[in-house]
């Protein structure tokens, strides 16, 4: 009798827990949202997207950062994605588990843990300096290349192993080469889980800001090359709350921030439905 | 010396890392027969047809003994080219594995991977669906994915997709295990025409499948051949008292 009892009450108090659990991560969510869009959204304009900045970001526009957001996205995406799928590619198909493969796979575990001011500092020293890129878009774009990689091999590597054994055999039975294996059937059929790695990565690029002040520098002038220094959108919300410039634009510009990387969400997922729902 | 057999295994063993599968198989086969291969499970039956198109070679650790001769050449040879050899020995597995892209693509998978050109394989495409029962079911919705297809649909499509190489041995592996009766009708059917044409090695999935269509049998057991001959002779007069104990349902 009373050990059903204690049961019954065990059974209570878990589902109340893991209840309060969840509820309390929506509702931080829509807190942090909540408060952003609030402040954020009646500053947004089309003169506040499409203008460039003045007087430091109290007043005009913020549309340098924005390209610059992208242009920065773009160049890590450019140079991680491809690095990332191949290795993935490599580790699953071209190697068995050894050694080497270990040391990658331990490196790549490593690089996921390291916190992203490191990166900073690492891109500031190496690419910065060193190589003489100055704070550009290409430093920026090789440092948050850096920092992505992992997830990019990790999610890849996720992905192209979920495929059937049984897709390589009917590949290899006829008649196909690796190489016409992995690119006629396993990138088509891991395509998803690969695309849904990148876009973890460009959420992260987008609001990275430690790594990025570091290497493409803060400059409010529109870019006009891939060595122009630039201001990312998170710099830009970061400088104006620091330094007190004005918290309106701040606002302004973390709305305009959170709407973009849903949009980019949104997308990608509808992307990804539409070929898997072709496909299948 | 030319044996005159389409495919010749000579003492053949297969080893996975340390475990022995198949001990010292040696058999004769001819062109255009139906030579079924009978036996429980792990007796080694797919072990041997997938060693006949080299598939084993993916599985990592496997060593091998013996010859096997493809129309006197062996093909474990180093000289042998194995993208043709695949193409020459064409597989069905018992599970049907039709590829995530449309009926068309899935047929045309191995003539494009061949260097086919485009516009040859529309033809290509209907002749292997014909010859796999397939093309009055499909012929409306060709760039639909295979995935939609029926259980069977899929397994006819597979079976197509290798009849679209123009392989020269046809190795079919329990080709009909997740199939109703009216799929497998059809499917044996077509066997009998495909004859005609190829050499087909079958794993059949009862015993009953052997004796409808097989010309010759063996009996395979842990491994070994136990008895091969006429499958009529088999079936009637089996040598071995193991056979005769399989065929009744004694084990197995």
């Amino acid at each position: 009798m009373i050990t059903t009892r204690v049961r019954h009450l065990t059974q209570r108090i878990a589902k109340v827990l893991v209840w309060t659990a969840a509820l309390s991560t929506i509702g931080v969510m829509i807190l942090i949202l909540f408060q952003v869009l609030r402040e954020g959204i009646p500053v947004l304009s089309s003169h506040f997207l499409l203008d460039s900045p003045e007087s430091m970001g109290r007043s005009g526009g913020i549309l340098p950062t924005i390209v610059g957001t992208f242009a920065l996205t773009a160049v890590a995406l450019f140079f991680a994605a491809p690095l990332g799928v191949g290795t993935a590619i490599y580790l699953k198909e071209y190697t068995r588990e050894s050694r080497i493969s270990r040391v990658i796979r331990f490196g790549t575990d490593c690089l996921a843990g390291v916190p992203s001011i490191i990166f900073g500092l690492f891109g500031f020293v190496f690419f910065v300096i060193y190589l003489n890129l100055g704070w550009s878009i290409l430093s920026g774009g090789l440092t948050l290349a850096a920092m992505i990689l992992p997830t990019i091999i990790s999610t890849a590597e996720e992905a192209v192993k979920a495929i059937p054994i049984s897709y390589r055999e009917v590949s290899y039975s006829l008649g196909g080469t690796k190489w016409q294996t992995v690119t006629r059937v396993i990138l088509p059929s891991a395509f998803p889980g690969i695309f849904t790695g990148i876009i973890l990565s460009v959420g992260r690029s987008i609001g990275e800001t430690a790594a990025v002040i570091l290497t493409a520098g803060s400059s409010l002038l529109m870019p006009t090359s891939l060595f122009s220094p630039v201001r990312t959108m998170s710099v830009h919300f970061y400088i104006l709350a620091r330094e007190g410039i004005s918290m309106e634009m701040a606002y302004g510009t973390g709305a305009a921030l959170i709407i973009l990387v849903l949009l980019v969400n949104t997308i990608a997922q509808w992307l990804i439905n539409r070929y898997i729902r072709q496909r299948t | 010396m030319p044996t005159g057999n389409k495919l010749v295994i000579e003492d053949f063993s297969f080893y996975y890392d340390s475990l022995q599968a198949l001990f010292g198989i040696s058999l004769e086969i001819g062109s255009n027969e139906i030579f079924s291969i009978l036996g429980p499970s792990l007796s080694g039956k797919t072990t041997l047809l997938k060693s006949l198109n080299r598939l084993t070679d993916l599985i990592p650790d496997t060593k091998h003994k013996g010859r096997i001769l493809l129309d006197d050449t062996d093909i474990y040879d180093p000289a042998v080219n194995l993208t043709e050899l695949r193409k020459r020995v064409g597989i069905v597995f018992d599970l049907p594995t039709p590829l995530p892209m449309s009926i068309f693509n899935n047929v045309a998978y191995g003539p494009r991977l061949a260097g086919v050109s485009r516009n040859r394989l529309p033809e290509i495409v209907e002749k292997a669906l014909r010859a796999g029962v397939l093309w009055d079911e499909v012929k409306d919705r060709l760039h639909d994915s295979a995935l939609r297809l029926s259980g069977g649909q899929q397994q006819r499509l597979c079976i197509a997709r290798v009849l679209a190489l123009e392989p020269e041995i046809l190795l079919l592996d329990e080709p009909c295990s997740g199939l109703d009766p009216i799929s497998t009708a059809s499917i044996e059917e077509s066997l009998i025409q495909l004859k005609k044409t190829y050499t087909i090695i079958l794993v059949p999935h009862n015993i009953q499948q052997a004796s409808r269509v097989a010309d010759r049998t063996a009996f395979f057991l842990s491994g070994e051949v136990v008895e091969v001959g006429a499958t009529y002779e088999i079936f009637t007069r089996p040598k071995n008292k193991k056979t005769e104990d399989y065929l009744t349902g004694r084990f197995g």
